[in-house]
Protein backbone atom coordinates (compact mmCIF):
# COMPACT_ATOMS: atom_id res chain seq x y z
CA UNK A 1 0.00 0.00 0.00
CA UNK A 2 1.03 3.22 -0.43
CA UNK A 3 1.68 6.30 1.89
CA UNK A 4 -1.58 7.81 2.03
CA UNK A 5 -2.77 4.73 3.75
CA UNK A 6 -1.32 6.30 7.07
CA UNK A 7 -4.51 7.72 7.16
CA UNK A 8 -5.92 4.71 7.57
CA UNK A 9 -4.06 3.90 10.39
CA UNK A 10 -4.66 7.15 11.63
CA UNK A 11 -8.62 6.30 11.87
CA UNK A 12 -8.12 2.80 13.19
CA UNK A 13 -6.54 4.71 16.36
CA UNK A 14 -9.52 6.74 16.55
CA UNK A 15 -12.13 3.84 15.67
CA UNK A 16 -10.83 1.90 18.49
CA UNK A 17 -10.84 4.95 21.28
CA UNK A 18 -13.73 6.67 20.32
CA UNK A 19 -15.71 3.72 19.48
CA UNK A 20 -14.64 1.65 22.89
CA UNK A 21 -15.17 4.81 24.82
CA UNK A 22 -19.04 5.61 22.83
CA UNK A 23 -19.52 1.89 23.54
CA UNK A 24 -18.91 2.12 27.09
CA UNK A 25 -20.43 5.23 28.14
CA UNK A 26 -23.91 3.50 27.24
CA UNK A 27 -23.24 0.38 29.42
CA UNK A 28 -21.07 1.93 32.18
CA UNK A 29 -22.93 3.31 35.55
CA UNK A 30 -23.13 7.12 36.14
CA UNK A 31 -23.02 9.03 39.42
CA UNK A 32 -22.64 12.21 40.25
CA UNK A 33 -20.77 12.63 43.71
CA UNK A 34 -18.52 16.55 43.96
CA UNK A 35 -16.39 14.45 46.13
CA UNK A 36 -15.54 11.94 43.61
CA UNK A 37 -14.89 14.35 40.65
CA UNK A 38 -12.29 15.86 42.87
CA UNK A 39 -8.41 14.62 41.77
CA UNK A 40 -6.93 12.42 43.98
CA UNK A 41 -4.60 13.28 46.88
CA UNK A 42 -4.36 10.40 49.05
CA UNK A 43 -7.75 10.92 50.56
CA UNK A 44 -7.35 14.49 52.08
CA UNK A 45 -9.16 17.57 50.67
CA UNK A 46 -7.64 18.96 47.91
CA UNK A 47 -5.47 22.08 48.07
CA UNK A 48 -5.48 24.02 44.82
CA UNK A 49 -4.46 22.67 41.53
CA UNK A 50 -1.97 21.24 39.92
CA UNK A 51 -1.32 24.04 36.70
CA UNK A 52 1.64 25.84 38.99
CA UNK A 53 5.30 27.03 38.09
CA UNK A 54 7.47 23.90 37.67
CA UNK A 55 10.81 22.96 38.79
CA UNK A 56 12.68 23.86 35.53
CA UNK A 57 15.50 20.78 35.89
CA UNK A 58 12.84 18.71 33.58
CA UNK A 59 13.35 21.63 31.32
CA UNK A 60 17.53 21.91 30.62
CA UNK A 61 17.09 18.05 29.59
CA UNK A 62 14.10 19.00 26.81
CA UNK A 63 16.63 21.98 25.51
CA UNK A 64 19.58 19.68 25.43
CA UNK A 65 17.64 16.99 23.66
CA UNK A 66 16.79 19.63 21.43
CA UNK A 67 20.20 19.55 20.18
CA UNK A 68 21.14 16.19 19.63
CA UNK A 69 17.30 15.50 18.37
CA UNK A 70 17.94 17.75 15.42
CA UNK A 71 21.22 16.33 15.21
CA UNK A 72 20.30 12.72 14.76
CA UNK A 73 18.08 14.52 12.20
CA UNK A 74 21.62 15.18 10.20
CA UNK A 75 23.27 12.05 10.78
CA UNK A 76 20.33 9.82 9.09
CA UNK A 77 21.08 11.12 5.88
CA UNK A 78 24.99 10.27 6.46
CA UNK A 79 24.53 6.75 7.28
CA UNK A 80 22.75 6.08 4.09
CA UNK A 81 25.42 6.83 2.30
CA UNK A 82 28.38 6.43 4.29
CA UNK A 83 29.70 3.21 2.30
CA UNK A 84 29.31 5.06 -0.89
CA UNK A 85 30.93 8.56 0.02
CA UNK A 86 33.67 6.38 2.15
CA UNK A 87 36.83 8.54 3.38
CA UNK A 88 35.10 12.01 2.88
CA UNK A 89 32.10 10.87 4.90
CA UNK A 90 34.35 9.47 7.68
CA UNK A 91 36.38 12.70 8.17
CA UNK A 92 33.22 14.76 8.49
CA UNK A 93 31.49 13.03 10.69
CA UNK A 94 34.70 12.54 13.17
CA UNK A 95 34.63 17.39 12.43
CA UNK A 96 30.35 16.81 13.26
CA UNK A 97 30.76 14.77 16.89
CA UNK A 98 33.90 16.48 17.69
CA UNK A 99 31.67 20.19 17.48
CA UNK A 100 29.12 17.82 19.47
CA UNK A 101 31.40 16.54 21.53
CA UNK A 102 32.49 19.76 23.36
CA UNK A 103 28.52 20.95 23.24
CA UNK A 104 28.03 17.87 25.51
CA UNK A 105 31.04 18.52 27.40
CA UNK A 106 29.63 22.15 27.91
CA UNK A 107 26.79 21.36 29.25
CA UNK A 108 27.62 18.54 31.30
CA UNK A 109 30.49 21.30 32.94
CA UNK A 110 27.74 23.87 33.42
CA UNK A 111 26.12 20.94 35.98
CA UNK A 112 23.40 20.67 32.93
CA UNK A 113 23.74 17.04 33.29
CA UNK A 114 23.03 17.38 37.36
CA UNK A 115 19.53 16.68 38.61
CA UNK A 116 18.72 19.01 41.24
CA UNK B 1 16.55 -18.02 -2.55
CA UNK B 2 13.90 -20.71 -1.59
CA UNK B 3 11.54 -18.37 0.40
CA UNK B 4 9.08 -18.50 -2.19
CA UNK B 5 6.57 -20.87 -0.85
CA UNK B 6 5.86 -18.20 1.91
CA UNK B 7 6.02 -14.78 -0.40
CA UNK B 8 3.06 -12.89 0.44
CA UNK B 9 3.49 -10.50 -2.32
CA UNK B 10 2.05 -12.03 -4.94
CA UNK B 11 -1.07 -13.16 -2.69
CA UNK B 12 -1.36 -9.61 -1.99
CA UNK B 13 -0.91 -8.10 -5.36
CA UNK B 14 -3.70 -10.55 -7.07
CA UNK B 15 -5.88 -9.48 -4.37
CA UNK B 16 -5.05 -5.86 -5.53
CA UNK B 17 -5.70 -7.16 -9.07
CA UNK B 18 -8.93 -8.87 -8.76
CA UNK B 19 -10.45 -5.61 -6.89
CA UNK B 20 -8.72 -3.21 -9.16
CA UNK B 21 -10.42 -5.43 -11.93
CA UNK B 22 -13.50 -5.70 -11.01
CA UNK B 23 -14.74 -2.20 -9.25
CA UNK B 24 -13.41 1.24 -10.10
CA UNK B 25 -10.26 2.45 -8.20
CA UNK B 26 -12.12 4.25 -5.81
CA UNK B 27 -14.08 1.39 -4.36
CA UNK B 28 -10.72 -0.52 -4.73
CA UNK B 29 -9.00 1.34 -2.50
CA UNK B 30 -11.79 1.61 -0.01
CA UNK B 31 -12.19 -2.28 0.32
CA UNK B 32 -8.68 -3.00 0.37
CA UNK B 33 -8.52 -0.28 3.07
CA UNK B 34 -11.45 -2.05 5.20
CA UNK B 35 -9.76 -5.65 4.59
CA UNK B 36 -6.53 -4.24 6.02
CA UNK B 37 -8.09 -2.32 9.04
CA UNK B 38 -10.14 -4.98 10.08
CA UNK B 39 -7.09 -7.30 10.26
CA UNK B 40 -5.24 -4.67 11.76
CA UNK B 41 -7.82 -4.29 14.50
CA UNK B 42 -7.55 -7.83 15.06
CA UNK B 43 -4.29 -8.59 15.53
CA UNK B 44 -3.80 -5.44 17.68
CA UNK B 45 -6.90 -6.33 19.96
CA UNK B 46 -5.86 -10.24 19.72
CA UNK B 47 -1.63 -9.11 20.96
CA UNK B 48 -3.06 -7.00 23.26
CA UNK B 49 -4.86 -9.54 24.86
CA UNK B 50 -2.25 -12.12 24.46
CA UNK B 51 0.43 -9.81 26.26
CA UNK B 52 -1.14 -8.84 28.95
CA UNK B 53 -1.83 -12.31 29.83
CA UNK B 54 2.17 -13.15 29.49
CA UNK B 55 3.02 -10.61 31.05
CA UNK B 56 0.66 -11.70 34.22
CA UNK B 57 1.98 -15.36 33.91
CA UNK B 58 5.68 -14.52 33.48
CA UNK B 59 5.47 -11.97 36.85
CA UNK B 60 3.83 -15.42 38.33
CA UNK B 61 6.37 -17.58 37.08
CA UNK B 62 9.09 -14.89 38.42
CA UNK B 63 7.34 -14.67 41.82
CA UNK B 64 6.61 -18.02 42.10
CA UNK B 65 3.30 -17.93 42.12
CA UNK B 66 0.19 -19.35 40.15
CA UNK B 67 -0.98 -16.41 38.03
CA UNK B 68 -4.20 -15.88 36.72
CA UNK B 69 -5.98 -19.65 36.25
CA UNK B 70 -9.54 -19.40 37.04
CA UNK B 71 -11.16 -18.32 33.84
CA UNK B 72 -11.16 -20.29 31.43
CA UNK B 73 -8.17 -23.15 30.48
CA UNK B 74 -4.81 -21.67 32.29
CA UNK B 75 -6.46 -18.64 33.05
CA UNK B 76 -6.62 -17.72 29.21
CA UNK B 77 -9.23 -15.66 29.32
CA UNK B 78 -8.48 -13.71 32.31
CA UNK B 79 -7.98 -10.55 30.08
CA UNK B 80 -11.00 -11.23 28.36
CA UNK B 81 -12.77 -10.66 31.80
CA UNK B 82 -10.36 -7.85 32.76
CA UNK B 83 -11.22 -6.12 29.65
CA UNK B 84 -15.42 -6.35 29.91
CA UNK B 85 -15.37 -5.47 33.60
CA UNK B 86 -13.13 -2.32 32.46
CA UNK B 87 -15.87 -1.71 29.87
CA UNK B 88 -18.04 -1.39 32.52
CA UNK B 89 -16.71 0.87 35.07
CA UNK B 90 -17.79 4.41 34.80
CA UNK B 91 -15.83 6.99 33.21
CA UNK B 92 -15.05 9.56 36.37
CA UNK B 93 -14.14 13.38 35.06
CA UNK B 94 -12.63 15.38 37.06
CA UNK B 95 -14.10 18.70 38.02
CA UNK B 96 -11.23 21.10 37.91
CA UNK B 97 -9.75 19.02 34.36
CA UNK B 98 -9.28 20.02 30.98
CA UNK B 99 -12.02 18.70 29.53
CA UNK B 100 -10.44 18.32 25.82
CA UNK B 101 -7.40 17.25 26.46
CA UNK B 102 -8.36 15.12 29.16
CA UNK B 103 -10.52 13.15 26.71
CA UNK B 104 -7.14 13.47 23.70
CA UNK B 105 -4.62 12.14 25.25
CA UNK B 106 -5.74 8.15 25.23
CA UNK B 107 -6.32 9.17 21.40
CA UNK B 108 -2.93 10.07 20.93
CA UNK B 109 -1.24 6.86 22.71
CA UNK B 110 -2.56 4.60 21.08
CA UNK B 111 -2.90 6.71 17.68
CA UNK B 112 0.85 6.58 17.84
CA UNK B 113 0.93 3.02 18.53
CA UNK B 114 -1.40 2.19 15.63
CA UNK B 115 0.87 4.40 13.07
CA UNK B 116 4.13 2.79 14.51
CA UNK B 117 1.99 -0.84 13.83
CA UNK B 118 2.06 0.35 10.09
CA UNK B 119 4.90 0.10 9.18
CA UNK B 120 6.17 -3.08 10.87
CA UNK B 121 7.15 -6.13 8.27
CA UNK B 122 5.83 -9.65 9.65
CA UNK B 123 6.99 -11.78 6.31
CA UNK B 124 8.08 -10.94 3.00
CA UNK B 125 4.90 -8.74 1.31
CA UNK B 126 3.08 -8.69 4.58
CA UNK B 127 3.51 -5.19 5.28
CA UNK B 128 0.89 -2.34 5.31
CA UNK B 129 3.40 0.31 4.13
CA UNK B 130 7.11 -0.19 3.14
CA UNK B 131 8.53 3.92 3.26
CA UNK B 132 11.64 4.37 2.09
CA UNK B 133 12.99 6.27 5.37
CA UNK B 134 11.11 3.23 7.24
CA UNK B 135 12.74 3.47 10.04
CA UNK B 136 13.04 7.44 10.55
CA UNK B 137 9.37 7.12 10.15
CA UNK B 138 8.52 4.40 13.24
CA UNK B 139 10.99 6.80 15.43
CA UNK B 140 9.23 9.64 14.85
CA UNK B 141 5.54 8.43 15.15
CA UNK B 142 6.46 6.19 18.14
CA UNK B 143 7.90 9.19 19.72
CA UNK B 144 4.19 11.05 19.38
CA UNK B 145 2.91 8.86 22.33
CA UNK B 146 5.11 11.26 24.74
CA UNK B 147 2.88 13.82 23.39
CA UNK B 148 -0.46 11.81 24.59
CA UNK B 149 1.24 11.22 28.04
CA UNK B 150 2.27 14.81 28.93
CA UNK B 151 -1.52 16.13 27.65
CA UNK B 152 -2.58 13.29 29.95
CA UNK B 153 -0.57 14.10 33.16
CA UNK B 154 -0.87 17.75 32.33
CA UNK B 155 -4.99 18.11 32.22
CA UNK B 156 -5.77 16.05 35.30
CA UNK B 157 -4.63 19.18 37.36
CA UNK B 158 -3.63 16.46 40.08
CA UNK B 159 0.02 16.54 41.75
CA UNK B 160 0.59 13.12 41.12
CA UNK B 161 -0.17 13.09 37.25
CA UNK B 162 1.70 16.25 36.75
CA UNK B 163 4.97 14.63 38.37
CA UNK B 164 4.23 11.22 36.90
CA UNK B 165 4.02 12.81 33.42
CA UNK B 166 7.02 15.48 33.57
CA UNK B 167 9.21 12.67 34.48
CA UNK B 168 7.75 10.75 31.90
CA UNK B 169 8.21 13.69 29.39
CA UNK B 170 12.30 13.46 30.56
CA UNK B 171 13.02 10.04 30.62
CA UNK B 172 11.14 9.37 27.38
CA UNK B 173 12.81 12.63 25.53
CA UNK B 174 16.36 11.49 26.86
CA UNK B 175 16.45 7.69 26.03
CA UNK B 176 14.81 8.58 22.66
CA UNK B 177 18.08 9.52 21.35
CA UNK B 178 19.97 6.29 22.16
CA UNK B 179 17.31 4.70 20.51
CA UNK B 180 17.81 6.87 17.45
CA UNK B 181 21.61 6.40 17.35
CA UNK B 182 21.69 2.61 17.79
CA UNK B 183 19.38 2.40 15.21
CA UNK B 184 21.09 4.62 12.91
CA UNK B 185 24.68 2.31 13.40
CA UNK B 186 22.41 -0.83 11.46
CA UNK B 187 21.44 2.03 8.69
CA UNK B 188 25.22 3.00 8.54
CA UNK B 189 25.70 -1.18 7.82
CA UNK B 190 23.00 -1.76 5.74
CA UNK B 191 23.18 1.68 3.94
CA UNK B 192 19.19 2.16 3.55
CA UNK B 193 16.61 3.26 5.77
CA UNK B 194 13.96 1.21 4.34
CA UNK B 195 12.43 -1.37 6.49
CA UNK B 196 12.30 -4.09 3.75
CA UNK B 197 15.65 -2.97 2.41
CA UNK B 198 17.17 -3.29 5.83
CA UNK B 199 15.80 -6.96 6.33
CA UNK B 200 17.10 -8.07 2.95
CA UNK B 201 20.37 -7.12 4.18
CA UNK B 202 20.32 -10.22 6.22
CA UNK B 203 19.39 -12.55 3.94
CA UNK B 204 22.80 -14.38 4.71
CA UNK B 205 23.41 -13.28 8.12
CA UNK B 206 21.87 -11.39 10.83
CA UNK B 207 23.63 -7.95 11.40
CA UNK B 208 24.39 -8.91 15.53
CA UNK B 209 26.15 -11.59 14.20
CA UNK B 210 27.79 -9.68 10.81
CA UNK B 211 28.59 -6.71 12.55
CA UNK B 212 30.01 -8.39 15.86
CA UNK B 213 31.06 -6.18 18.71
CA UNK B 214 29.86 -2.88 17.62
CA UNK B 215 26.55 -4.13 16.01
CA UNK B 216 26.06 -6.19 19.79
CA UNK B 217 26.94 -3.48 21.87
CA UNK B 218 24.40 -0.96 19.43
CA UNK B 219 21.87 -4.07 20.16
CA UNK B 220 22.17 -3.95 24.07
CA UNK B 221 21.92 -0.23 23.89
CA UNK B 222 19.02 -0.40 21.82
CA UNK B 223 17.42 -3.10 24.87
CA UNK B 224 18.13 -0.82 27.61
CA UNK B 225 16.81 2.54 25.76
CA UNK B 226 13.58 0.74 24.46
CA UNK B 227 12.52 -0.47 27.39
CA UNK B 228 13.07 2.66 29.28
CA UNK B 229 11.30 4.67 26.52
CA UNK B 230 7.92 2.37 27.12
CA UNK B 231 8.50 3.10 30.42
CA UNK B 232 8.57 -0.04 31.52
CA UNK B 233 10.77 -2.44 33.87
CA UNK B 234 12.88 -0.78 36.04
CA UNK B 235 12.69 2.52 34.27
CA UNK B 236 8.58 2.74 34.92
CA UNK B 237 9.35 6.02 37.36
CA UNK B 238 6.46 7.92 35.56
CA UNK B 239 3.52 5.19 36.91
CA UNK B 240 5.79 4.41 40.34
CA UNK B 241 3.20 3.30 42.16
CA UNK B 242 4.73 3.43 45.37
CA UNK B 243 5.34 6.89 45.24
CA UNK B 244 3.45 8.65 42.57
CA UNK B 245 -0.19 5.98 42.89
CA UNK B 246 -0.27 5.55 39.16
CA UNK B 247 1.56 8.43 37.80
CA UNK B 248 0.31 10.54 34.59
CA UNK B 249 -2.86 8.18 34.80
CA UNK B 250 -3.92 8.65 38.21
CA UNK B 251 -6.83 10.12 37.05
CA UNK B 252 -8.26 8.05 34.43
CA UNK B 253 -10.92 4.95 34.90
CA UNK B 254 -12.40 2.46 32.82
CA UNK B 255 -12.04 2.07 29.02
CA UNK B 256 -9.65 5.07 29.21
CA UNK B 257 -7.44 3.59 31.39
CA UNK B 258 -7.27 0.42 29.63
CA UNK B 259 -6.35 2.62 26.83
CA UNK B 260 -2.89 3.56 28.41
CA UNK B 261 -2.02 0.24 29.68
CA UNK B 262 -2.41 -1.69 26.19
CA UNK B 263 -0.74 1.31 24.79
CA UNK B 264 2.25 0.54 27.14
CA UNK B 265 2.04 -3.17 25.65
CA UNK B 266 1.55 -2.68 22.30
CA UNK B 267 4.48 -0.08 22.92
CA UNK B 268 6.58 -2.79 24.42
CA UNK B 269 5.75 -5.03 21.07
CA UNK B 270 6.64 -2.15 18.73
CA UNK B 271 10.20 -1.66 19.86
CA UNK B 272 10.82 -5.96 20.24
CA UNK B 273 9.57 -5.99 16.35
CA UNK B 274 11.70 -2.89 15.71
CA UNK B 275 14.69 -4.58 17.31
CA UNK B 276 14.02 -8.10 15.86
CA UNK B 277 13.75 -6.14 12.66
CA UNK B 278 17.19 -4.50 12.44
CA UNK B 279 19.68 -6.83 14.67
CA UNK B 280 17.97 -10.03 14.57
CA UNK B 281 17.06 -9.97 10.78
CA UNK B 282 13.47 -9.64 10.81
CA UNK B 283 11.35 -12.32 9.34
CA UNK B 284 15.10 -14.22 7.78
CA UNK B 285 15.69 -17.80 9.36
CA UNK B 286 18.70 -17.81 11.47
CA UNK B 287 21.22 -19.23 8.60
CA UNK B 288 24.96 -20.29 9.35
CA UNK B 289 26.98 -19.29 6.10
CA UNK B 290 28.45 -22.09 4.40
CA UNK B 291 26.05 -24.75 6.10
CA UNK B 292 23.55 -25.87 3.34
CA UNK B 293 21.58 -28.09 4.28
CA UNK B 294 21.05 -26.35 7.47
CA UNK B 295 20.02 -23.33 5.58
CA UNK B 296 17.53 -24.90 3.85
CA UNK B 297 15.76 -27.08 7.09
CA UNK B 298 15.51 -23.42 8.55
CA UNK B 299 13.96 -22.09 5.44
CA UNK B 300 11.24 -24.98 5.99
CA UNK B 301 9.90 -22.64 9.19
CA UNK B 302 7.69 -20.05 8.12
CA UNK B 303 9.16 -16.22 8.28
CA UNK B 304 5.85 -14.90 10.16
CA UNK B 305 6.82 -17.67 12.49
CA UNK B 306 10.30 -16.58 13.25
CA UNK B 307 9.82 -13.15 13.14
CA UNK B 308 6.99 -14.01 16.06
CA UNK B 309 9.24 -15.85 17.95
CA UNK B 310 12.20 -13.14 17.75
CA UNK B 311 10.16 -10.40 18.92
CA UNK B 312 8.32 -13.17 21.79
CA UNK B 313 12.05 -13.74 22.76
CA UNK B 314 12.94 -9.65 23.14
CA UNK B 315 9.56 -8.96 25.02
CA UNK B 316 10.48 -11.64 27.16
CA UNK B 317 13.89 -10.23 27.84
CA UNK B 318 12.10 -7.00 28.60
CA UNK B 319 9.57 -8.52 31.03
CA UNK B 320 12.05 -10.05 32.60
CA UNK B 321 13.75 -6.92 32.96
CA UNK B 322 11.00 -5.29 34.82
CA UNK B 323 10.25 -8.25 37.10
CA UNK B 324 14.04 -8.64 38.10
CA UNK B 325 15.61 -5.28 38.53
CA UNK B 326 14.25 -2.70 41.34
CA UNK B 327 13.33 0.62 39.76
CA UNK B 328 15.52 3.86 39.30
CA UNK B 329 15.74 7.17 40.85
CA UNK B 330 15.43 9.70 38.02
CA UNK B 331 18.93 11.03 38.79
CA UNK B 332 20.21 7.74 38.19
CA UNK B 333 17.84 7.31 35.52
CA UNK B 334 19.36 10.68 33.31
CA UNK B 335 22.79 9.87 35.06
CA UNK B 336 22.41 6.74 32.68
CA UNK B 337 21.41 8.24 29.52
CA UNK B 338 23.81 11.57 29.16
CA UNK B 339 26.87 10.51 30.98
CA UNK B 340 27.09 6.97 30.15
CA UNK B 341 24.49 5.66 26.93
CA UNK B 342 24.97 8.68 24.28
CA UNK B 343 28.99 9.03 25.00
CA UNK B 344 29.06 5.10 24.60
CA UNK B 345 26.66 5.27 21.84
CA UNK B 346 28.69 8.24 20.16
CA UNK B 347 31.50 6.58 19.94
CA UNK B 348 29.98 3.43 19.05
CA UNK B 349 28.75 5.24 15.73
CA UNK B 350 32.41 6.25 14.39
CA UNK B 351 33.53 2.34 15.46
CA UNK B 352 30.59 1.36 13.00
CA UNK B 353 31.47 4.11 10.16
CA UNK B 354 35.12 2.97 10.80
CA UNK B 355 34.53 -0.45 10.69
CA UNK B 356 32.58 -0.34 7.50
CA UNK B 357 35.16 1.83 5.61
CA UNK B 358 38.03 -0.63 6.74
CA UNK B 359 35.02 -3.68 5.60
CA UNK B 360 36.02 -5.62 8.50
CA UNK B 361 32.51 -6.83 8.96
CA UNK B 362 30.78 -10.11 6.97
CA UNK B 363 29.11 -8.95 3.41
Amino acid sequence: MNSESLVLFFLLGVILVGGAILFSSFVAPKSWNPVKMEPYECGIPVKSGAWIQFNVGYYLFAIIYLIFDVETVFLFPWAVVMKDLGMTAFIEIIIFFFILALGLLYAWKKGALKWV
Amino acid sequence: MSFSIYDFTSLTQSVDQALKNSLSPTWALIIEMVIVGLIFLMFYALLGLFLVYAERKICAFIQNRLGPNRVGPLGLFQTIADLIKLLMKELIYIKQADKLLFNLAPFIVIIASFMAIAAIPFAKGLHAIDLNIGIFYIMAVSSLGVVGILLAGWSSNSKYSLIGAMRSGAQIISYELSVGLSLLSIVIFSGTMQISGIVESQADAWWIIKGHIPAIIAFLIFLIASTAETNRGPFDLAEAESELTAGFHTEYSGIKFAFFFLAEYMNMFIVAAIATTVFLGGWMPFHIPGLLSFNTVMDYIPPVVWFMGKTAFIIFIMMWFKWTFPRLRIDQLLKLEWKYLLPLNLINILVIAFVVLMGWYLH
